[in-house]
């Protein structure tokens, strides 16, 4: 045999993606049983139902199918606003969406982009010189998703195992997965679970420094906000704490923000890493390099398989940009359906628009149900036995925690298991919900949590968590023996 | 030089940090970097200037970028491009100041941006999976075909919840796999299995996978053709492998020696390096060469012999123009000569930017992935599952590429006429570019057997060559470049696939329409003519 697992690189072997791991791999086989299974282990909205916004899909068809344009009978099947927006995306592409755009995507639809993230900011486009837009063109490359540009930028960062990341913890595995992919060292800074996972600016220093006596020079820091899978949103005041310590670090900023759309509650809106290292104004907003990323697979969206995305580059010299773009240029270019999605879902329906109030409808409805839904969720767990969550404040998760009594820890032993992993295993086997272990996400030691997704539908909400409360609370009755808890 | 004048900029640094800083002290600072040449970060410097107590410089800088990617090259969409997109720009407002009126992009397989037209059931298809409320409707029948009805509901049928916004399974929706592998079968009239198939957005992903894969370190080194498609060399450069290359012999029509196989393969191993794996583009490309049964019988032995995996990029296996050749899948061969799963490690490319479809911009394609052990495979599927699935549309394209209409469909007759009008199309514009280029003074061109490429050698001129020198470029690339400045036709320099030394190529695709290449070829022919005066010896 050609190619022997112990000849393939250890890199590959020790990268963990624990979203599509082993549960999800028992998960699936459970249905090809036929068992019921709900599938909460992935932000993977419309594969539980939620339904595509209209808009959007009815301007993707035409874009297939432009000889529908030059039917006399494509009124009867599309609204005029559909048909002039698949005209006007049409005419930004040079040949539909069968042909290569430039690698960086259209520049048409990055235009677009930098619209929205200017509206979006509060920094209006002068109409003076170039210098002074808030936002480039230039500096925005549209990707196949989210994690691709994501990738690309690690790619870029990571030399060798002496560069370290810093990435939160618990993290979405996407940023383990890649920074052991490409050989580098993830440093952990730890989010704190009592103070609704808070991020504390002591614990990066901390976490930065002993990286240093161990000889890893720390290159970028990762937050992900709205949290994923903790929920959490970054207060102002606190996203200025981060970005004067990768000023003062020398640490570029990678911002996921991909469920900036996602917020249920009012607290603390989003606000971008992008907007508040403006508002800081120099020497902040002049030298700190800051990489931010957007999806179409979330928000009221989600449309993951489409595969759409863009990052933003802040205080990036001209000549990495060409770099960046060069990588980017090996893959030849995003797909251009996703490129067309991500224009439309940065440059929506307007008022007075033919469509607006259906998409309005929509896009309300869908937010206003997931809001509901953090709730029940929540809710929910609080109400199980040895089961504490914190209340999702954004994005699609919720991630309580799970006190496991030292019987089931004893049993996870003897079934060789992580003690999450057991337990998630056991739930999966008895209700069908299809969970991630937190021991996939990072945790502090002894500590063990699930995530799971908002996104089943909303009638079925109450009907999951009783029967998550059914299995707990007998699961943690059969291995209770009223001491030594895993700790809070 | 170039040190001194960074050294002389930090002091300058230095010296302003240390005192409280008079204004003009920055102007200084300034005008002495708008005079250097030398390609410096300038932002790095300019951050520098605004003084913060801590030790200067951008967290990431070209100093302090990964190596690997400065080291990788990506010509298909190089310099000679940038140039030409900048004079597109610039024909707009001064339409007067060009010998030519538009720029006409032969640099990139690239066919429905030079207004090739997608086949239109599969768009139809297409467009009813992107907004499926269509099926629901009467007056979708006065608008669609009834096969690409009937095909979108199979294929919806296919996916779980008829969700195509949803993430797929990472090696492609399962329903959509098994037409693929249907479509194999088909092809090579042996089995094909579902789970071998990993879909991809585009072959490329694929092709960077198996790489990441395979190479650990420098030490790892993968074969690969030279000339060869960019991807491969890009692709090894930035997961730090070796390319060990092997030349292919453009006298015999781009033949592949497993005699130059062996003498590389033992060059690399004295070097110490640990050769793993043996890229293959059939038909070639840039070269366009359609390899012989014969040949890849002898190629797959080689393989077994020296337990290499193959990595077959297949994509262009529709476009073969001439009727001496036909292609064979590596599979096939291999499997015809007796060799099952337990002897090679095959991987098969295949990409719906190519044929006669041409869906660039879809991001479309698979990998078959056959004799390889489950563990490995295990995490063959772990790399793909970090980036979730490819694209849902990608997959459906990839599926209806596969499995187009049957005779009997309603959609058959008109799917036929367009694939076969663009398949004898660019057989016709591959043969009269091809006549063209060989007519032309110092210049010999093998034919197009198959891809999308005619790849000549130019004998370029020693005045010419010493012309190129005193510019700083590749001869290759002065010559395009010329060309580019004279007739508007982009073309990619040799160097960007390697090449001999000391021998100029440059790659022209044949995809502009047929009414544009009788303009091209007298543009060219004139070009060179001049450029041949100019320059002869």
């Amino acid at each position: 045999m050609a190619l022997e697992y112990d000849s393939l690189n250890e890199n590959v072997k020790k990268c963990q993606y624990a979203v599509r791991g082993e549960l999800y791999l028992r998960a699936s086989e459970l249905q090809k049983e036929g068992k019921k299974i709900i599938f909460t282990n992935v932000g993977n909205p419309h594969a539980l139902g939620q339904k595509p916004l209209t808009f959007p899909r009815q301007v993707v068809a035409l874009c297939q199918a432009p000889f529908l344009l030059d039917n006399p009978n494509v009124g009867m099947l599309f609204p005029a606003d559909a048909i002039a927006r698949a005209k006007h995306y049409l005419s930004l592409t040079s040949g539909g969406l069968g042909a290569y755009s430039d690698s960086r995507g259209l520049p048409g639809v990055r235009k677009e982009v930098a619209e929205f993230i200017e509206r979006r900011d509060g920094y209006p486009r002068p109409c003076a010189s170039y210098l002074s837009y808030h936002s480039d063109p230039e500096l925005i490359f549209l990707t196949d998703g989210a994690s691709k540009g994501v990738m690309q930028i690690l790619n870029c960062v990571i030399r060798g195992a002496g560069d370290g990341i810093l990435v939160p913890v618990p993290q979405y595995p996407l940023y383990s997965a890649t920074i052991s992919l490409l050989g580098g060292s993830l440093v952990p800074y730890y989010l704190d679970e009592s103070e609704n996972w808070g991020l504390d600016v002591n614990n990066l220093k901390q976490s930065v420094a002993q990286a240093r006596s161990q000889g890893i020079s720390v290159r970028a820091m990762v937050i992900i906000n709205p949290g994923n899978p903790t929920g959490q949103c970054l207060s102002e005041a606190n996203l200025r704490e981060i970005l004067r310590f990768c000023y003062n670090e020398k640490l570029v900023l990678l911002g996921d923000e991909v469920y900036q759309q996602n917020i249920y509650q009012d607290e603390r809106p989003f606000i971008s890493s992008k907007k508040v290292l403006m508002d800081m104004g120099s020497p902040f907003s002049k030298e700190v390099q800051l990489v931010s990323f957007h999806t179409v697979s979330k928000g009221y969206w989600g449309e993951c398989g489409q595969r759409g995305g863009y990052f933003e580059m802040t205080n990036f010299p001209p000549r990495v940009v060409e770099e960046i773009y060069k990588v980017a240029s090996i893959a030849l270019s995003p797909n251009v359906s996703a490129q067309i999605f991500m224009g439309l879902m940065v440059n929506p329906p307007k008022p007075g628009d033919i469509s607006y109030d259906q998409f309005t409808r929509e896009s309300k409805g869908i937010l206003e149900s997931l809001r509901r839904r953090a709730k029940i969720m929540t809710d929910g767990f609080n109400s199980c036995k040895n089961v504490v969550c914190n209340f999702t404040e954004g994005a699609m998760y919720s991630f309580p925690q799970i006190r496991l009594p030292p019987g089931a820890l004893q049993a996870a032993k003897q079934a060789g298991k992580v003690p999450d992993v057991f337990y998630c295993l056991k739930l999966l086997e008895a209700t069908g919900i299809s969970t991630v272990p937190g021991s996939g996400f990072g945790q502090k030691e002894g500590v063990f949590h699930l995530r799971t997704t908002i996104l089943p539908a909303e009638e079925e909400m109450p009907e999951i968590m009783d029967s998550f409360k059914k299995f707990n609370d007998a699961f943690m009755t059969q291995y209770d023996n009223n001491f030594g808890y895993s700790r809070m | 030089m170039r040190r001194f004048v960074i050294g002389q900029a930090k002091n300058l640094i230095d010296q302003t940090r240390r005192r409280p800083r008079p204004h003009n002290n920055n102007i200084r600072l300034l005008s002495l970097l708008a005079s250097d040449p030398i390609p410096v970060s300038s932002s790095r410097f300019f951050s520098d200037m605004t003084g913060s107590d801590s030790s200067s410089s951008l967290p990431v800088t070209l100093d302090s970028i990964n190596p690997n990617v400065l080291k990788c090259e990506y010509a298909v969409r190089g310099e000679i491009v940038n140039i030409a997109q900048k004079l597109q720009d610039d024909l707009k407002i001064n339409k007067d100041a060009y010998p030519f009126d538009e720029i006409i992009y032969c640099n990139i397989g690239n066919p429905q941006s030079l207004s090739q037209q997608p086949i239109t059931f599969f768009r139809e298809v297409l467009a009813l999976c992107s907004h499926t409320a269509l099926l629901d409707r009467d007056e979708t029948h006065a608008l669609f075909s009834a096969d690409s009805i009937a095909r979108a509901w199979k294929i919806l049928d296919q996916i779980p919840g008829k969700a195509t916004g949803a993430y797929s399974h990472s090696q492609g929706i399962k329903g959509l796999r098994d037409a693929i592998a249907a479509g194999i079968e088909a092809r090579d009239g042996l089995p094909a299995d579902p789970n071998d198939i990993f879909m991809t957005d585009g072959a490329s992903p694929g092709v960077h996978m198996m790489m990441q894969l395979l190479i650990s370190s420098e030490k790892d080194g993968i074969l690969c053709p030279i000339p060869q498609y960019p991807l491969y060399s890009a692709s090894i450069a930035l997961h730090g492998g070796s390319l060990v290359p092997y030349y292919l012999d453009e006298a015999s029509g781009w033949g592949l020696e497993i005699s130059e196989l062996k003498k590389q393969l033992e060059d690399a191993k004295s070097k110490g390096i640990t050769v793993r794996a043996l890229a293959v583009i059939n038909p070639g490309n840039p070269t366009g060469q359609v390899l012989s049964e014969e040949n890849q019988r002898d190629i797959v032995d080689f393989c077994k012999k020296e337990g290499l995996v193959l990595l077959a990029d297949e994509v262009y296996q529709e476009n073969v123009y001439v009727p001496d050749k036909k292609f064979h899948s590596f599979k096939k061969v291999a499997r015809s000569m007796g060799h099952g799963e337990k002897d090679i490690s095959l991987v098969s490319f295949q990409s719906i930017s190519k044929g006669y479809y041409g869906e660039c911009g879809k991001r479309g394609g698979y990998m078959e992935v056959t004799g390889f052990t489950s563990d490995v495979r295990e995490q063959i599927y772990k790399v793909a599952s970090v980036n979730l699935c490819s694209n849902i549309s990608g997959q459906i394209l990839a599926s209806l590429v596969m499995s187009p209409p049957k005779p009997g469909d309603e959609s058959y007759e008109s799917y036929i006429a367009e694939k076969e009008g663009i398949l004898s199309s660019m057989a016709r514009r591959a043969k009269t570019l091809e006549e063209a280029l060989n007519k032309l003074e110092g210049i010999t061109c093998n034919r197009a057997e198959g891809a999308m490429y005619l790849f000549p050698c130019i004998n370029l001129p020693q005045k010419a060559i010493a012309a190129a020198e005193a510019a700083k470029t590749a001869p290759d690339t002065f010559y395009c470049k010329r060309l580019l400045n004279a007739t508007g036709i982009v073309v990619v320099p040799g160097s960007g696939f390697r090449q001999v030394p000391g021998t100029w190529h440059f790659r022209c695709t044949i995809l502009p329409q047929e009414d544009k290449i009788p303009a091209i070829v007298n543009r060219l022919t004139e070009f060179h003519k001049s450029f041949m005066d100019e320059f002869r010896d």
